[in-house]
C-alpha cells in the first residue's frame, strides 16, 4: 500500500472574492499521522471540508483512499471531526451515538449497541451515556465526537482540532488514543493549533498559511530544512546579540534573559569564547535545532497561537 | 487496510433505521409533543363549549359543522379541522419541516450527517417521509381526539351529511377518515415547501415563519376576488373541499384538483430542494 490516503491537486476553494484555499497539494502517506497546522483563518477547516464533501471545491481534485473523494462509498471508511463537536443537545450522548449509526447503511443495527457502548467507553464516557448532551462538559463533547469516529473501523480518520476544551488528562488520552489507532494501520489526519503536541504524535506535518500549503513532509525533513541556532542565556542579552552579530550570526535577537541567532558558518564554541572574553557573563549556552515552532514562526511570520 | 476484513457485509440499499430514528427525534421531542397537544386541545374545547352551550351555527367560509355536532359526535372531529386549518396544523408543519434540514445546520450535526456518510437526496427523501408521517400523525390527532370525544359526549348513529341525507355510522367515520386522510395530503404537499425553505437558511424559526407566511398569503390571494385566475393554483385553494366528502353523491371535484396541486407542489418543491441541497457547501 503505497497510495497516498489523502491527495489533493490543486484543490482551490474561493468564497466571493476571497481565496480561502489556494491551490494546495496534500499528500498524506497510507499509514503516517499528519499534523495538519496553521494558524486560525489559514484554510485548514476549508480543505478539510472539502476532503470530506461538505464544500465543493472551485478548482482541483481531491483522493481519499485511492478512490475519488466525497462518494458515500469512501466515506464510509473515513471517520470525521470537523470543527467541534455538534449533536442534538437533549439526546443523551448514547442516543445522539445510535442515531449517527442508524443513518450510516454500511453498520449492522443488530451490534448497534455494543458498538455504541464500545466507543463511548475507548474515550471514557460510559458513565455519562445516558446524560444528556446539554449537560456535558466542553471536553466531555469533544470525546463524543471523537467517540463518534469510532463506530465503526475506518481507514483514514479526519480530526479537526482534537483536544480543543480537553484538559491535560484528557489530552494526553486522544493522543495515546491516537497513537493506538496509528498503530493498528488507520490513518490519521490532525489539525491543530498546539504545535508541541503534533510535535508529539505525528510522522508527518503540513503548514497552511493565508489559504496556501507553505510546507509539507515528515517533521525530520522540515526540521533539516532549517539551521541550527545557538542561544546564550546571560543577564546582558543586548550586549551578547552585538557579540554574535559581530561574529556573523544571522538574525540575532535579544529576549529576556537570552539571545539567539542562527549559527550559519559559524562554530559554535567561537560564540561563548567571544562572550566570555568581552566580559559578558554566560549563565547558559544551548544549540539545536529549532522547534518545530521556531519553523513555524519562520514559514508564516506570525505567532501560532492566535487565540490562546 | 487492516480493517476491511473486520467490516459487516457490504452496505445495504434501503435501510427504515434513518427514518426511525428521524420520527424518534420528532416524537420524542417536547416541544412537539406540546405543539401536538395543543392541536387535540381544539378538539376538546369543541365539544366542551358545545356541551355546555346551545350551539347556534358556525363557521362562516366553509362546511358548517357546529351545528351538527350535538346529532352525531362523528362532526366534532370535522368542525376541529376546519378550525385548525387556516392556522394551527399549517404551523405544525411548518414548524417540523422547517426545522428538517435547517435545524441540524443549526446545532452542526448536519455536518456530522453527511460524513457518516449520509447521500444528500437519501436525507431530503428520509427527511420528506417524516414531515409526511407527520402530517399525517398531526391530523389524525385531531381527528381521533374529536371522534373520541364526540362520541363519549354526542353519542354516534347514523350521520345526517351536509347535503341532508342520512348515511349509517360506518359510512360516516369512513368519511371523516377520508378527510382528515385528505387533509393530511395537502398538509404533506405545504411540508414540502417547507422542506426546501429549510435548505435555504440555518435558522429553524425563521424557516417555520416563512412556511407559515407563505401558507396564510395563499388563503389570503384565495380570499381575493379580482385574482381568482390565481386561485386553482393556490396550495390552500382545496383545502376545505374537504366538506365534499361528507355529501351525498361525493362531489369528487374540488378533492381531485385538490390532490393534484397537492402532487405537483410537493414535487415541484421536493426537486427545488434537492437542486438546491444538492450542491449546496456545508459550512454550518
Amino acid at each position: 500500500m503505497t497510495a497516498a490516503a489523502v491527495a489533493t491537486a490543486g484543490l482551490t476553494k474561493r468564497f466571493g472574492h476571497q481565496t480561502a484555499v489556494d491551490s494546495i497539494d496534500l499528500a498524506v502517506p497510507t499509514g503516517a499521522v499528519y499534523g495538519f497546522l496553521g494558524p486560525n483563518g489559514s484554510g485548514k477547516t476549508t480543505t478539510i471540508r472539502m476532503l470530506l464533501g461538505l464544500v465543493g471545491p472551485t478548482s482541483g481534485e481531491v483522493s481519499l483512499l485511492g478512490r475519488p473523494g466525497g462518494t458515500t462509498e469512501v466515506l464510509s471508511r473515513v471517520g470525521a471531526l470537523v470543527e467541534g463537536p455538534a449533536f442534538h443537545p437533549y439526546l443523551s450522548g448514547r442516543d445522539n451515538l445510535s442515531r449517527l449509526d442508524a443513518v450510516d447503511l454500511t453498520t449492522d443495527r443488530r451490534s448497534s449497541r455494543r458498538r455504541v457502548d464500545a466507543a463511548l467507553d475507548r474515550v471514557g464516557l460510559l458513565a455519562a451515556a445516558t446524560k444528556r448532551y446539554r449537560a456535558y462538559s466542553l471536553g466531555m463533547r469533544q470525546r463524543l465526537a471523537i467517540a463518534s469516529t469510532l463506530l465503526r473501523p475506518r481507514d483514514l480518520l479526519v480530526l479537526d482540532e482534537p483536544t480543543n476544551g480537553l484538559d491535560p488528562q484528557g489530552t494526553r488520552e486522544v493522543r495515546s488514543l491516537v497513537g493506538s489507532l496509528a498503530h493498528d494501520g488507520t490513518t490519521v489526519l490532525v489539525s491543530s493549533h498546539l504545535l508541541s503536541e503534533v510535535e508529539q504524535m505525528c510522522s508527518h506535518v503540513g503548514v497552511m498559511h493565508v489559504g496556501r500549503l507553505v510546507a509539507q513532509g515528515t517533521v525530520a525533513e522540515l526540521r533539516a530544512g532549517s539551521e541550527p541556532e545557538a542561544r546564550v542565556e546571560t543577564d546582558q542579552p543586548e550586549v551578547a546579540a552585538e557579540i554574535m552579530r559581530g561574529l556573523g550570526l544571522l538574525d540575532v535577537h535579544a529576549t529576556h534573559g537570552a539571545a539567539t541567532g542562527r549559527l550559519a558558518d559559524v562554530a559554535p564554541e567561537k560564540v561563548v569564547a567571544a562572550c566570555v572574553h568581552q566580559g559578558v557573563p554566560v549563565l547558559g549556552f544551548r544549540v539545536g535545532s529549532p522547534s518545530l515552532e521556531d519553523v513555524f514562526v519562520a514559514l508564516t511570520g506570525e505567532g501560532f497561537d492566535v487565540n490562546g | 487496510m487492516s480493517t476491511v476484513d473486520v467490516l459487516p457485509a457490504r452496505a445495504r440499499l434501503v435501510s427504515t433505521r434513518f427514518l426511525r430514528s428521524e420520527l424518534a427525534l420528532i416524537f420524542r421531542r417536547r416541544r412537539n409533543q406540546a405543539g401536538l397537544a395543543v392541536l387535540a386541545a381544539v378538539p376538546i374545547l369543541v365539544s366542551v363549549a358545545v356541551k355546555l352551550s346551545s350551539p347556534h351555527g358556525g363557521g362562516q367560509d366553509g362546511p358548517d359543522f357546529f351545528g351538527s355536532i350535538t346529532e352525531n359526535g362523528l362532526f366534532v372531529a370535522l368542525a376541529s379541522l376546519t378550525l385548525e386549518l387556516p392556522l394551527f396544523l399549517p404551523l405544525a408543519v411548518a414548524a417540523i419541516s422547517g426545522d428538517s434540514v435547517a435545524g441540524e445546520a443549526n446545532i452542526g450535526t448536519l455536518r456530522y450527517l453527511l460524513t457518516v456518510p449520509v447521500d444528500r437526496s437519501r436525507l431530503l427523501r428520509v427527511k420528506y417521509a417524516a414531515i409526511v408521517l407527520f402530517s399525517l400523525a398531526a391530523t389524525l390527532v385531531v381527528t381521533v381526539t374529536g371522534i373520541v370525544l364526540g362520541l363519549a359526549l354526542f353519542g354516534g348513529g347514523s350521520m345526517t351529511l351536509l347535503s341532508g341525507v342520512q348515511v349509517g355510522f360506518g359510512d360516516g367515520l369512513l368519511r371523516v377518515l377520508l378527510a382528515s386522510g385528505y387533509l393530511a395530503v395537502c398538509l404533506a404537499s405545504l411540508g414540502a415547501v417547507g422542506l426546501f425553505v429549510s435548505t435555504l437558511t440555518e435558522q429553524p424559526i425563521g424557516a417555520t415563519i416563512a412556511i407559515v407566511m407563505f401558507s396564510t398569503a395563499s388563503f389570503i390571494l384565495d380570499s381575493i376576488p379580482q385574482v381568482s385566475w390565481l386561485h386553482p393554483y393556490l396550495l390552500t385553494h382545496n383545502w376545505l373541499a374537504f366538506g365534499d366528502l361528507l355529501r351525498d353523491p361525493i362531489s369528487w371535484t374540488g378533492v381531485e384538483h385538490g390532490i393534484y396541486v397537492a402532487v405537483a407542489y410537493a414535487a415541484v418543491f421536493w426537486l427545488l430542494s434537492w437542486a438546491r441541497f444538492g450542491a449546496k457547501d456545508v459550512t454550518s
